[in-house]
């Protein structure tokens, strides 16, 4: 770090005094507040506006599941997290630098996170008796000495925003509401963020109501002037550009990424995409998202129930649609019965689970891996999926791109796992071009005379069977869920023909590796410790095991993506490593599933807190691993 | 939308598929299967645009035996997976064959739903009052106290009325027709082919196995007409053999009356298909034991926009020059250059 004064092009013409600035490599800073408090919306555009400014970022958002729980309590705290940076940046950070509390029970649920020596922001206003009372506090946190080692900066933003927004003939809820945009004013004058996105984004939101415009526009720019002129803060931060790839850039979160990517499967395959799903944390999202898009013809159908779900787009990739359905655990286990008649009936399907906390209704806010049995095994019956795991927000478009491709050439289930991390944490995404995105080939053509088609006659290549329509004349066919005779697809008991359909099926599913790439080493071909993850550990294991490398350590990571099958050349990679360690938050599935498959020792770092992993808590595994301690 | 017609004139024969019908012998299913095979023909859509879809359950067999498309689902879903089919072509006929057990009891909730959207699919439901394919249970129509395999201290529960059901769920299109009828079950089913919107037929069906004689009065031949009010449009409600009875309003209940052949009572209850459901309704109150009679025929019939319809309204009414470019979707509002 290193301080120095504003060099030329960096002075706001608005500055009245001269200010140090300091620069660093990355910072993470968390809201906190109410559910009813705007904190969700604090943090989106300060992610914009950090965005805009050419970091690196990544982000966190972490809310209860009640929409509001009660005012200043503690169960109604929710939480936005931004990790930015000069640097390549792939987790949220491990614990923040700044936190900005906007009422006690907020401060209370997160104040344990903040390091130590860190900068704590407080809305003074809202440390009164009776929230104290809410949040079951004992004393004023603010002045019974708790708070002596962080740097605190107490800021009255609801009395200065209801000043500052005087005479405007706003009721006090109004006014309130306004103070987020005064704080967000605050921090954009400490990290030296361009306002522009914001003011943007405000006369637009708010383009019907110019009061509020003029109003939420006011309080930015009060909360800047205030700590312009205030000398609270005695320093500004600065956070340089990072070094990004060049192109166009937007922000993306993990469930706009599935939707787009299914969108994206469905234009390159040329066929219609029908989207059945049922409303459920953490995975609605992508039915909003498909639901704005009737000009693409996208067909959404908001079912009865989780079952009926599965069932319409069962039904729709029966008549030739790209039939998705998507969900999250609780959803799976109810549509196990439909993808297991999808099995047997060799249609494409696209299941998306977004993972939360199990089992039963678990913590349908909060992250978790722990559905890698169900989605591998969880049906009756021999009943093999073809699984695939997203291991960033970004990376949603191209698994979900795969996962349709996938189910289309092989005529078979393919489910999509991401969690709630991914889904609602964002980073900056390189748009890709179109031109770019490899076609999909679906083929509805019989390929035989009429007279010859046998439904279940086999691609040789892909052992997918033909997907002949309704609607294609001389080629009327039946399905179902009743063991399907080899070739003719008619009803059949025979002993033989189950066990051969069985291994058919079975021996399709695996042969989805030709479809898997060459697996990529982060490290060395060979060391001490081999760290293998999944899914959306990807940043907090790459960030771990590059810090690591930095230090000297003899490690390498491994990220898998395709989880059934798994890629082929797993086996040879374990046996240049002396350990494996499995990270996942769940309690070893991947790692019981590697043990079976390789027969080899691993050591497991589990997790199920509902939060994703520090990179700090793999670097001790490691370290312990590597010192012999484990 | 209405199915594309066919292009050559078809036969009974060419929907009848190669596989052995395997229902038990003497099953009034067999009855049902001849006359929808005698019905598509004259329907004058494509074969290949017609689509047999079913649950689990003896009824649900039905599409193998159709040489048509067809889809023999999962237990009770069979709605479900029909009205993924009709969004995705509504161009398509879609049946959906099911049973008391399937339709009633595991996909209660999807039948509601199928129904109260109006997708254009025809459901008809074989009611046996008894599970057949798993050997004797009783059934969500079975009648209280009915002593079966799973209730040999009789049952507990009160029985579903299929109709009512339907009819609660504000099905456009409510029939219900008898497996020996073969006459009349044919009208029904034509007009349940014809009409746009939910169809929802009760066929009654005898299992011979497990629950023989359950409609005994209005399905033998010898007592049916005394038993079977054939509900007409525009026209009394008379039935029995002698034309001698019929139904009038006494207050807000159905009341028998007898009266000399040819000579009814001014005061009849005439037959309006158009009516609230309140109306018919109050027919499916018609039954023993309280009364020596069964409604047969149409008992609702009104116009609706398909739920299949409006989708596609939705779609065509969003479409706009490009509306489908990838290229914009993909970058989204906000976006920044990096250099």
């Amino acid at each position: 770090m290193n301080t120095q004064t504003p060099p030329k092009a960096l002075n706001d013409p608005k500055r009245k005094r001269v200010v140090p600035v300091e620069e660093l490599e990355s910072i993470t800073i968390r809201f906190a507040g109410d559910s009813g408090d705007g904190v969700q919306l604090t943090g989106g555009q300060f992610t914009t506006t950090t965005a805009f400014a050419g970091n690196d970022l990544s982000t966190f958002p972490d809310f209860p599941a009640e929409i509001r729980a009660p005012v200043g309590t503690l169960p109604g705290v929710s939480g936005f997290q931004i990790h930015f940076s000069s640097k390549d940046v792939l987790t949220p950070g491990d614990a923040p630098q700044v936190l900005v509390a906007f009422n006690p029970a907020a401060l209370k649920a997160n104040i344990k996170d903040l390091e130590k020596g860190g900068t704590l922001v407080v809305n003074t206003d809202a440390f009164t008796v009776g929230n104290f009372k809410k949040a079951n506090i004992a004393a004023n946190p603010l002045e019974d000495g708790s708070l002596s080692g962080y740097r605190v900066i107490e800021i009255p933003m609801t009395s200065l925003t209801d000043t500052a927004l005087a005479g405007m003939g706003l009721s006090p809820n109004q006014v309130q509401r306004c103070k987020n945009f005064f704080a967000l004013g605050v921090m954009y004058w400490l990290y030296e963020r361009p306002m522009e996105s914001t003011s943007a984004w405000i006369r637009h939101k708010f383009a019907k109501n110019p009061t509020l415009v003029e109003a939420n526009l006011k309080a930015l720019e009060a909360g800047w002037s205030y700590a312009e002129t205030t000398e609270i803060f005695a320093r500004t931060y600065r956070v340089l550009k990072a070094p990004i790839a060049p192109g166009r850039y937007r922000n993306i979160t993990g469930n706009e990424a599935a939707a787009l990517g299914l969108v994206a499967a469905a234009k390159l395959s040329e066929h219609t995409l029908f989207y059945g799903s049922y409303p459920i944390t953490p995975a609605s999202d992508i039915l909003h998202a498909l639901s704005k898009l009737k000009s693409f013809r996208v067909k959404t159908f908001q079912a009865e129930d989780e079952i009926a779900a599965v069932a319409s787009a069962i039904g729709a990739s029966f008549v030739g649609h790209l039939g998705i359905t998507g969900t999250s655990g609780p959803g799976v286990a109810l549509k196990a019965e439909a993808i297991g008649l999808a099995v047997m009936t060799e249609l494409p399907l696209v299941i998306v689970n977004v993972q939360r906390g199990g089992p039963s209704t678990g913590l349908p806010t909060k992250t978790e891996q722990a559905d890698l049995f169900q989605a591998v095994f969880g049906r009756n019956g021999e009943c093999p999926v073809a699984v695939l795991a997203a291991a960033t927000p970004g990376d949603c478009f191209m698994m979900a791109i795969e996962a349709c491709r996938w189910a289309m050439k092989y005529r078979h289930p393919v489910m999509l796992l991401t969690d709630g991390y991914l889904a609602n944490g964002s980073e900056p995404w390189k748009i890709p071009n179109v031109a770019d995105l490899p076609k999909i080939a679906v083929s509805h053509d019989p390929g035989v005379p009429a007279a010859e088609f046998k439904p279940f006659a086999r691609d040789p290549k892909t052992m997918a069977r033909p997907w002949v329509v309704p609607g294609t004349p001389g080629y009327e066919h039946r399905i179902g869920g009743i063991e399907k005779a080899n070739l003719t697809g008619n009803v059949s008991y025979d002993p033989d023909n189950h066990e051969l359909m069985c291994r058919l099926r079975a021996e399709k599913v695996a042969g989805m590796v030709q479809d898997i790439p060459p697996s990529k080493v982060n490290g060395p071909d060979k060391a001490k410790v081999l760290v293998v993850g999944w899914g959306s550990t990807y940043g907090a294991i790459t960030t771990a095991v590059g810090q690591l490398q930095k230090e000297g350590k003899s490690v390498a990571s491994l990220h898998i993506r395709h989880m059934n099958p798994l890629p082929p050349d797993l086996g040879e990679i374990f046996k240049r490593y002396e350990r494996v360690v499995v990270a996942e938050m769940n309690l070893g599935q991947l790692e019981t599933i590697l043990r079976a498959k390789f027969l080899i020792p691993t050591v497991g770092l589990h997790k199920m807190k509902g939060q994703p992993f520090k990179v700090s808590e793999i670097k001790a595994k490691v370290e312990a691993v590597l010192a012999g301690k484990e | 939308m209405t199915a594309t017609p066919a292009p050559v004139k078809l036969e009974r024969k060419d929907f009848v598929s190669d596989q052995i019908v395997r229902w038990c012998p003497g099953c009034g299913d067999y009855a049902i299967l001849a006359s929808m095979q005698k019905l598509m023909p004259t329907l004058g859509i494509a074969k290949e645009n017609v689509v047999f879809v079913s649950g689990i359950g003896c009824s649900s067999r039905f599409p193998y035996y159709m040489n048509t498309y067809g889809f023999h689902t999962i237990h009770g879903r069979a709605p479900a997976f029909a009205t993924g089919m009709k969004l995705a072509n509504p161009n398509l006929q879609v049946w959906l064959v099911t049973g008391d057990g399937d339709g009633l009891s595991i996909g209660g909730n999807h039948l509601l739903h199928a129904l109260r959207r109006n997708i254009d699919v025809k459901i008809l439901l074989f009611n046996n009052r008894i599970y057949g394919l798993t050997k004797g249970q009783y059934s969500p129509t079975s009648e209280k106290g009915k002593v079966t395999k799973s209730s040999p201290a009789g049952t507990l529960d009160r029985p579903i009325v299929p109709l009512r059901f339907a009819l609660a769920a504000e099905a456009t299109f409510v029939a219900r027709t008898v497996d020996t009828d073969v006459q009349h079950m044919g009208m029904v089913l034509e007009r349940a082919a014809k009409h746009k919107g939910s169809a929802f037929v009760e066929i009654y069906q005898n299992c011979i196995v497990f629950n023989d004689g359950a409609f005994a009065d209005v399905e033998n031949r010898d007592t049916r007409d005394d038993f079977a009010l054939k509900l007409e449009h525009g026209k009394p409600l008379i039935f029995g053999k002698a034309r001698d009875k019929g139904f009038r309003m006494k207050g807000h209940e159905p009341e028998l009356v007898t009266f000399e052949p040819g000579k009814p009572p001014s005061d009849l209850i005439v037959h309006d298909e158009k009516a609230g459901a309140q109306y018919a309704y109050m027919l499916t109150q018609i039954e023993p034991p309280e009364f020596p009679a069964v409604p047969v025929g149409v008992f609702r019939t009104v116009e609706e926009a398909s739920y299949d319809e409006l989708s596609e309204a939705q779609l065509a009414a969003a479409k706009k020059p490009g509306g489908d470019d990838l290229a914009k979707l993909l970058a989204g509002p906000e976006t920044w250059e990096v250099k």
